[in-house]
């Protein structure tokens, strides 16, 4: 009952790490963009767009992201939009996590609201001028620890889209492991691969959020 | 469903268990803890899905599925709730712990009696959020078979492939009732034993600041 | 014609009416100070004034235009009225320096040079030509308050509103700020202010309004007002300011 292990293996699994944190990214990127949108709606929009930004984050926030992402790869077919694999993965876990992001941003830029934006207003400054200016530069800033938080946890969730045959690090993981039957060996590599990313990913944030500290400012306001 | 509540029991028992550890006990127990918690967190579900299900079943271990789920995602749970636990445990003031040896509790008696009540009615709020986090979690499930719903949904649209937006549309929905319910349930509960004044920072309601 | 034309302004939060009918007149150059109980609605006011909040009813003009006009260009307007608040509320993640000049620059169109420039003149105005490159959460209390009084002189305003401007200040503070407001008066500026700094109403106010329950009390000379009053509540309230503060110069 020896464990088998493959030297072999490991550039298979360093391929799919590549497409982990590829589709890792890009659908953070597209979280972020989208979020944005979402959570200027929701508090600039008065009661037309709040309220579909609104319904929007609640659903995608209140269903599980294999069902969103069964729904993309498998639904959106019967509605004449076919996208491949991994492109049906990045989308379902972009709008996943655009819908988490938007309520960060959301409570970020009310965070900042109320008084500065009344002085902003008060100088003369419209609306626009104000968020661009005033409110958001701040809101990034305050968003950070969420976020961070929000990429670890797609990095892990990342890990789903193997069910819809797309080759990252599980997708590769369960193929070598099938073809060996050495599921344990091959998942504790995995495992570990994993657990090397985060850390790696978060001592990484941790160094983004120290440099755009603001002197003086000690905001670290998100909980999870 | 019952995935569900048996992950949970699992989660909740161990997860208080590894908060009192973190917090109170001594350096190697607590590092220990810390380490559980950590490896917990930072690997995926899924892949603690195969470690249990699978892995055993190389070394000639057959565990059934449901086992081997509620387990992975029970250790997993508990992370969390741990976590969680020992934020409120934390922000319980020193002062209570002082008191109640003072009067001669010993130190388990004082965390069972006068700690944890308060501890639990603290932590709530974030256990709803980790409640919500945990069924939509039980979806993963389905990665080892398990997982009834999702199966019908596969079975409807293996035989009439257009309907797969709404069987999965319908899935969805039905989660997100699941969900709502509970959290709502939850936050009654919450009410119930609501002892006024005690609450946790940030967790409380934004007030109105009215100014002249 | 007046700078400032304020009639019958009326507003509503909810079921409780705050004001209820104030009308008052600023000629330019002229100090007028607002007193009154808390929650009179002293600070509403103010801000109806440059429309942070929307009357119900009533008009404000600010030199023949209307401010509370629908069709006004209500941004235009609001830079030429500047607001110092309690709260400071200055733009924390911007030097002091910026926060004085963002808005020339923005709402102005001035060029960052010039912006700049002026910017630092203002702050050596309020004493802080020093404190440029500091950022708000590195500054006092006063320090802050000054810088905020900067940033609404940039704007070169015809009138500067304060809404209770030292009463978020650690006592010793207050003097410093008290001081810029005194020489702003000095120099012409047309100042509406609520405070309950009463040497500050006695030195440099042209007029003192006193305010309660949502409407004007009295209005006159500090000296007429102080001294003789002709309303009991208005020497009452005097009275109690008085005893509570102590003699300010």
């Amino acid at each position: 009952m020896g464990l088998v292990f493959d030297w072999a293996w490991l550039p298979q699994l360093a391929h799919g790490l590549l497409i982990t944190v590829e589709i890792t990214v890009v659908c953070v990127l597209v979280g972020i963009v989208l979020g944005l949108l979402l959570a200027l709606g929701r508090v600039y929009g008065g009661r037309l767009l709040s309220i579909p930004c609104s319904l929007y984050i609640q659903f995608f926030r209140g269903t599980p992201l294999l069902v969103q992402l069964l729904m993309v790869y498998y639904g959106f077919p019967t509605w004449g939009i076919t996208l491949s694999p991994i492109m049906s993965g990045i989308l379902a876990l972009g709008l996943n996590t655009a819908a988490y992001q938007a309520e960060y941003f959301r409570g970020a830029i009310q965070a900042v609201q109320g008084g500065q934006m009344m002085a902003a207003r008060s100088t003369g400054m419209s609306l626009a001028q104000a968020i661009r200016y005033i409110i958001l530069p701040q809101a990034f800033r305050i968003v950070i620890p969420s976020w961070s938080n929000e990429l670890i946890l797609m990095l892990k969730y990342s890990s789903i889209v193997y069910m819809v045959t797309v080759m990252d690090i599980m997708g590769v993981g369960n193929t070598i492991a099938a073809r060996h039957f050495s599921f344990f060996e091959v998942f504790i590599i995995v495992a570990l691969l994993y657990l090397a990313l985060v850390f790696i990913v978060s001592q990484l944030l941790r160094m983004v959020e120290r440099h755009v500290q603001i002197p003086g400012l000690g905001e670290h306001a998100e909980h999870r | 469903m019952q995935l569900l509540l048996a992950l949970l029991a699992v989660g909740l028992a161990i997860g208080t268990v590894i908060a009192l550890l973190q917090v109170y006990a001594g350096h190697f127990l607590g590092v220990l803890a810390f380490l559980y918690e950590w490896l917990f967190r930072s690997i995926p579900a899924l892949v603690l899905l195969f470690l249990f299900y699978f892995g055993p079943l190389q070394f000639g271990v057959s565990i059934p599925p449901f086992i081997a789920a509620t387990l992975a995602l029970g250790f997993r749970s508990s992370a969390y709730q741990s976590q969680i636990f020992r934020g409120a445990i934390q922000a319980i003031p020193h002062g209570q712990m002082m008191a109640a040896r003072s009067m001669g509790m010993s130190r388990v008696r004082a965390i069972v009696s006068i700690i944890l009540p308060q501890a639990f009615r603290l932590s709530l709020p974030a256990w709803s959020n980790e409640f919500s986090s945990v069924v939509k979690d039980t979806t993963l499930a389905y990665a080892v078979g398990l997982n009834e719903i999702l199966r019908h949904a596969r079975f409807i649209t293996e035989r009439y492939y257009n309907l797969a937006m709404l069987a999965y549309l319908t899935v969805a929905l039905i989660f997100l009732v699941l969900t709502y319910s509970g959290n709502w349930s939850l936050g009654w509960l919450e009410k119930r034993l609501r002892i006024p004044g005690l609450e946790m920072a940030g967790v409380s309601g934004r007030g109105r600041n009215l100014s002249k | 014609m007046n700078l400032l034309k304020v009639e019958n302004i009326h507003k509503r939060y909810g079921k409780e009416e705050v004001l209820k009918g104030v009308s008052f007149e600023l000629k330019r150059g002229e100090t007028k100070i607002v007193i009154g109980p808390s929650g009179t609605g002293k600070s509403t006011l103010l801000r109806c004034i440059n429309r942070l909040s929307l009357p119900d009813k009533g008009q404000v003009w600010l030199e023949g235009e209307e401010i509370t006009h629908s069709k006004s260009n209500i941004n235009q307007l609001r830079a030429k009225i500047g607001f110092v608040f309690q709260d400071f509320n200055l733009f924390s993640h911007l030097t002091a320096l910026k926060n004085v000049s963002i808005a020339p620059m923005k709402v102005m169109r001035m060029k960052k040079e010039k912006a700049a420039k002026l910017a630092m003149e203002e702050l050596e105005r309020v004493g802080l030509g020093d404190k440029a490159d500091a950022y708000p959460a590195q500054l006092s209390g006063g320090q802050q308050q000054r810088v905020s009084i900067a940033r609404a002189l940039a704007m070169s305003p015809k009138l500067i509103l304060f809404d209770e401007p030292t009463s978020a200040l650690d006592p010793e503070l207050i003097g410093e700020v008290l001081e810029v407001m005194i020489n702003l008066a000095k120099d012409g500026m047309t100042m509406l202010v609520v405070s309950h700094e009463m040497g500050f109403a006695r030195s440099v106010a042209d007029e003192v309004i006193f305010m309660e329950h949502g409407v004007i009390v009295e209005q006159g000379p500090p000296q007429q007002l102080f001294s003789n009053p002709k309303h009991q509540r208005t020497g009452e309230f005097l009275h109690k300011i008085t005893e509570l503060y102590g003699e300010t110069s």
